[in-house]
């Protein structure tokens, strides 16, 4: 196509495009959790993600200290700046958490009691809420929410509060004021970032106990097979004998079998010999179920092998054993890694396994079950805790995917491609 | 004793026990039982040229045959078998399981799934691998649509379910349809497209698997036959279908299996994202509801996976045998 003038440059301009959208639209998910698990957890669910580097409308909870307070007849009166000595610009106040932007700064906010009329016409006390002009005079309703008749001239203070948009306040009690109040305010926060949500989890969530489980899960369950089919495969691939054919066949047959075949025979196999649910189960398990693929990826690759250098080492008395230790093994360290790679993804990322060959318990979680069967549960809705325990358990396979993806696509082509 | 510990003794014995094994039955066969010397030197070495592939072999056809051969047949054998294990009840599981709603909406879910997500995740990947070909930083584009391979299913969920969640303060979708006025919706329990939102997940993991193999499939493909079809005129689209796809449709054909099978096996998207509620049921998931409950439903359903790849693993076993 180069070749062609005119044609070029328009098209790859439109690959461009098309490339960065497609490579947008993988990323965006990821980089949404990613930056969640560092946010604080109020502005998660007050802004999306995307807005994470712009300041936060939030409700906070103010107790201004009482030092100032003063008295005005049976009222106690406090009066002062919500920043205390910082800046700031509120957008909403009120008294009630459940209600923190009420009202407009600039307003008093106030709690009256006032008498209403009920249903059956008898008299009786409530409290209305009313915002109104700070410079203004407070206006009644002439029923409460509730429909009932309020009888004019009978509202009673009972607390008034007034916020300007710097934060200074005027905060009206009855009797005498001996407890900081409890204000709120809606403000804006800025950007808030740490790594809060990961220290939660990996201190009082336990996500350390799972970090460690699957790492002691991964090790062994990588490490075993890849000697056990690295015997099988010279033997495969090098070594005459009669149904070798047959054998090979069979661990192409074996490949594809599913592995929830072997859950319930395998388990029950583990609690007849006394395994039962534990490491070592799970360590088999593995072993077997990633064997196929480590004999086919391995003898492809040592097939491959130049056959003069085999056959020279054994013209020159080296038996079979000498031969693979000393030349087949060590020219065969791009396909080991593969492997390796391959089977540690695998195990590290395995959830069916571990539920299936581990104890349920929150001792022996590996992070998977932990966060499936656990986390998602107990913290639904904690978004920060949820994204910072995700993060913990793909940040190890992230780093080996990005360290050593050379070989992992090798061990791709080698293995679908013949 | 601490897990830890148990591993790091696990990967001595484990190890050594390997090591020793090979190292020592190759001794005993040259040194002890067919030693190569005196009068029966030359037959003493062919005999044991002869048994020293079944001493290699071994360990990996113990566990081969512990493991995933023993398992057809016992779990066939199980799945015969009532609930407690106790009564021979021949078909029954399987003619119960068909007759149950919950079933057929699973094996309906999976043909949904074997049908969608080879089909989609081939198709990104062909097309991301033409597009990235030439493409000064292709390989940065491939490697970070390649990373989702890396994340496990329950992590790639757990990224969804944000992208996804109701709240347009959290979930994207919903941020978007917000922004444009729209009431947020829950994907997962929108009937029938749940199933697909589920599949993008599998698909977005995918895709970087089909996009590496047909990238290097379409390197290899000789220049000539490109370039034959410049000079006679043909454009890009023509030469990507006509020319391209056809010199690796072999290729395409291995990865398309490669996802429909890994697509069978998988039931932690479903897990995570619905626990199979909202009719989001797949067979790897549907068997996990009775795992531990109902060994014999269990089995019967895991039967019905591998009758499902039955063909395909014959089809392998052929070609493999035709190959060696």
């Amino acid at each position: 196509m180069d070749n062609i003038a005119g044609q070029k440059s328009s098209l790859s301009i439109v690959t461009h495009i098309a490339v960065l959208a497609l490579v947008l639209i993988w990323l965006i998910p990821t980089v949404g959790l990613l930056v969640s698990s560092f946010r604080d957890r109020e502005q998660i669910s007050e802004t999306g993600w995307w807005a994470a580097m712009f300041p936060v409308e939030a409700a906070v909870r103010v107790r201004p200290g009482i030092d100032g307070a003063t008295t005005d007849g049976d009222y106690g009166v406090l009066t002062g700046n919500l920043f205390e000595g910082g800046s700031g610009s509120v957008s909403g106040f009120g008294l009630i958490g459940r209600d923190p932007g009420v009202a407009a700064p600039g307003q008093t906010y106030a709690w009256y009691e006032v008498e209403v009329t009920d249903e059956d016409g008898e008299l009786d006390d409530e409290r209305v809420e009313i915002a109104y002009p700070a410079d203004g005079e407070p206006e009644f309703p002439e029923a409460t929410e509730d429909g009932l008749p309020i009888t004019p001239g009978s509202a009673v203070l009972q607390r008034s509060l007034t916020v300007a948009e710097n934060g200074d306040f005027t905060y009206v009690d009855e009797g005498e004021i001996s407890r900081a109040p409890s204000i709120y305010i809606v403000t804006e926060q800025p950007p808030d970032f740490g790594l809060q949500n990961y220290e939660q989890i990996l201190t009082s969530d336990g996500m350390d106990r799972a970090f460690i489980n699957t790492l002691t899960v991964t090790v062994p369950a990588t490490v075993i097979p890849i000697l056990i089919a690295a015997f099988a495969a010279y033997a495969l691939a090098w070594m005459e004998f009669p149904g070798r054919g047959w054998l090979v066949a069979a661990v192409v047959g074996l490949l594809v079998v599913p592995l929830q075949l072997a859950l319930v025979p395998m388990l029950k196999l583990h609690e007849t010999i006394g395994i039962g649910q534990s490491f070592l189960g799970i360590w088999m398990a593995h072993t077997g179920f990633g064997l196929p693929l480590a004999v086919y990826l391995l003898r492809n690759y040592m097939i491959g092998l130049p056959r003069d250098i085999i056959e020279s080492a054994k013209v020159d008395g080296a038996t079979d054993f000498q031969v693979f230790t000393k030349i087949v093994l060590p020219l065969s360290f791009p396909a080991l890694a593969s492997f390796a790679i391959f089977q540690f993804l695998w195990t590290w990322n395995d959830l069916l396994v571990a539920k299936v060959f581990l104890p349920a318990n929150s001792e022996s979680w590996v992070m998977t079950v932990k966060i499936a069967d656990d986390l998602l549960g107990s913290r639904g809705g904690d978004w920060g805790i949820l994204a910072a325990a995700a993060f913990v358990s793909i940040a190890v396979p992230l780093i080996v995917f990005f360290a050593m993806q050379k070989y992992l696509v090798r061990g791709l082509l080698a293995g679908s491609v013949k | 004793m601490s897990p830890i510990l148990q591993g790091i003794l696990t990967i001595i014995i484990g190890v050594g026990g390997c090591v020793g094994y090979f190292y020592l039955s190759n001794a005993v066969l040259d040194r002890i039982i067919f030693p190569a010397r005196d009068d029966d030197q030359g037959r003493n070495i062919a005999l044991a040229t002869a048994v020293r592939p079944w001493l290699f072999l071994l360990p990996a056809m113990l566990a081969l045959g512990l493991y995933l051969v023993y398992p057809v047949v016992g779990s066939f054998i199980r799945s015969l078998y009532n609930r407690s294990g106790q009564e021979f009840i021949g078909l029954d599981n399987y003619l119960q399981m068909f007759s149950e709603e919950g079933f057929r909406v699973a094996l309906f879910n999976n043909f949904l799934w074997i049908l969608f997500v080879p089909a989609a995740a081939t198709f990104f990947g062909l097309l991301v691998a033409q597009l990235t070909d030439r493409l000064s930083w292709g390989s940065i584009a491939k490697s970070l649509i390649f990373m989702p391979m890396a994340i496990s299913f329950v992590g790639a969920s757990l990224i969804w379910k944000f992208v996804y969640a109701n709240d347009p303060d959290i979930g994207i979708i919903n941020a978007i349809r917000d922004y444009f006025g729209a009431d947020p919706i829950d994907p997962m329990q929108i009937p029938f497209w749940n199933n697909f939102f589920i599949m993008i997940i599998m698909v977005w993991m995918q895709t970087g698997f089909a996009m590496v193999i047909l990238s290097a499939a379409l390197r290899g493909i000789p220049e000539e036959t490109v370039e034959a079809a410049i000079i006679d005129g043909a454009n890009p689209f023509q030469i990507f279908f006509k020319i391209k796809v056809p010199q690796i449709a072999g290729t395409i054909v291995v990865v398309w299996t490669t996802i429909t099978f890994l697509t069978l096996k998988i039931f932690d998207i479903v897990y995570t994202m619905t626990g199979g509620n909202f009719d989001t049921e797949i067979l790897p998931s549907y068997m996990m509801d009775y795992m531990f409950r109902d060994d014999g439903r269990a089995t019967a359903v895991a039967f019905v996976i591998m009758l499902i790849v039955t063909p395909v693993m014959i089809y392998n076993i052929r070609q493999a045998k035709r190959e060696a």
